[in-house]
């Protein structure tokens, strides 16, 4: 199995790898269309700001061909909010794929922002958090959230809730780190390399 | 819902952790990797490598210490000390550390802090605030030892003081992009008497970020009293874990007991 993760200029690609080389699956990261496109699995993670993420996306097409992919691609952090309608991060048109917005988490309540840290996620549903324990806990970091919407398939709450987890056809999302959340991320990532997915 | 975070604090010297441990499961007491992933597998929330050498030479057997740590390791895990420049910063984190800890060179020169933020994301940048009660000497009637504003920060391991207040530095660092702040008591480190509280609280109250408290630890009530009464994010202890005077499940169970939300795992 061909696994791809997309480079490009975020951060966090390497714990990403990292967590690839722990369940032992192979890799290549590159930002090559034809690569891209033959790899039976994309991964598309990510940590930064959302402005200038999107623009490099654009610089070099992937904003067009990530949403034209039809193999499972997994965004994650930053590439999750990517993949949405719009953020507020500096008002960025994002590519779309998931029908919701990107808004700014309230600093609200003594709430600290960002969100940082472990928080639990629920109504759980989908191929990606199978054999997971409903309020399984997460590593969060971000100060942006989707809201909840049909597409949600893992609810989180911090200040309001928000999607954890969203998923469209071939196209799984997840706001949390996986490949820095214990035992539970880990069994998300392998969800998602599964074979049968 | 959020939980608060417990962080085991490792120091390493050319490689290697430096106070000792009495994990007697351990093969090699010494090896991080191998206690990191002990604590990782324990329930631990964060790790925090502090390396207490810099030559350039240690430097690289730091380099290749976090990546063997970054392979072993399902957590988020901390590396600091030393780090005083964009490059060493690159060099931890494309080695797989996810976050960095910086300290005296954030006081020597401040606009590192916006750099770094500016360059990998707050997310990443930790400022450790080292900081110690000095009596100020025209006012006997604040000199009291847990009056935060008498606070000052220190660095070079908490011998040289600063002319930095602590309350301010700490809303400093975060108005320059900090992600998260350590902070450090030197009245309290060492001392198993509990965390300095209304400084932490003191704090935790003025910055928006979140604030990993250190120093003090002694008992799992200490936790209990960092969390409510210092209003910390994290508590962060060494010698206690390491010589398991407590037991990081028996901990998180009993912060969660006393209504602490804490991250159980199995």
């Amino acid at each position: 199995m061909k696994t791809v993760i997309i480079k490009y200029n975020a951060g966090n690609v390497q714990s990403v790898m990292y967590a690839l080389d722990r369940i032992g699956a192979s890799y290549l990261l590159t930002d090559d269309e034809a690569e891209i496109r033959s790899a039976d699995k994309v991964i598309f993670p990510g940590v930064g700001e959302a402005s200038t993420a999107m623009a490099y996306l654009r610089e070099r097409g992937l904003d067009r061909l990530i949403p034209s992919l039809k193999q499972p691609v997994l965004g994650t952090c930053i590439g999750m909010q990517l993949m949405c309608r719009h953020s507020e991060e500096n008002n960025t048109t994002c590519m779309g794929i998931f029908d919701i917005d990107v808004r700014r988490l309230p600093a609200a309540d003594g709430l600290k922002v960002p969100h940082m840290g472990w928080n639990n996620i629920n109504q759980l549903r989908g191929p990606l958090t199978n054999g997971l324990p409903d309020n399984a806990y997460m590593y969060f970091v971000h100060s942006y959230a989707a809201d909840v919407c049909p597409e949600t398939v893992a609810v989180c709450e911090y200040g309001r809730p928000f999607s954890a987890m969203l998923q469209k056809d071939n196209f799984y999302a997840a706001q949390f780190h996986a490949e820095i959340s214990g035992n539970v991320g880990q069994r998300v990532l392998e969800n998602f390399l599964n074979r049968s997915l | 819902m959020l939980t608060k975070r417990i962080i085991p604090c490792l120091d390493i010297k050319d490689g290697r952790t430096v106070k000792g441990t009495n994990f007697v499961n351990l093969r090699d007491a010494g090896d991080p990797v191998e206690l990191g992933a002990i604590y990782a597998r324990q329930g631990a929330d964060e790790l925090v490598f502090l390396d207490i050498t810099a030559t350039v030479d240690e430097r690289k057997t730091l380099i290749e210490l976090v990546r063997r740590v970054a392979h072993a390791v399902n957590i988020p895990f901390t590396v600091g000390g030393g780090i005083s420049s964009v490059a060493d910063v690159s060099a931890l984190l494309n080695a797989g550390a996810d976050k960095v800890s910086i300290n005296s060179s954030a006081v020597r020169n401040p606009a590192l802090i916006d750099q770094l933020a500016l360059e990998f994301g707050s997310q990443c940048i930790v400022v450790a605030i080292d900081t110690r009660w000095i009596p100020a000497s025209d006012d006997t009637a604040s000199n009291e030892m847990s009056s935060p504003r008498q606070h000052i920060v220190h660095t070079h391991g908490g011998r040289k003081p600063t002319h930095l207040r602590t309350l301010e530095w700490a809303k400093e660092v975060e108005n320059r992009g900090a992600g998260e702040i350590l902070l450090t008591s030197m009245d309290t480190d060492g001392t198993k008497a509990g965390f300095a509280l209304e400084l932490t609280a003191a704090v935790s109250g003025a910055a928006h970020i979140p604030v990993i408290a250190s120093g003090g630890a002694g008992t799992m009530d200490h936790f209990v009293d960092v969390f409510t009464t210092g209003k910390a994010d994290a508590g962060l202890a060494a010698s206690i874990f390491h010589f398991k005077e407590i037991d990081i499940p028996e901990l998180k169970q009993y912060l969660a007991q006393q209504g602490i939300p804490m991250r159980l795992t199995n």
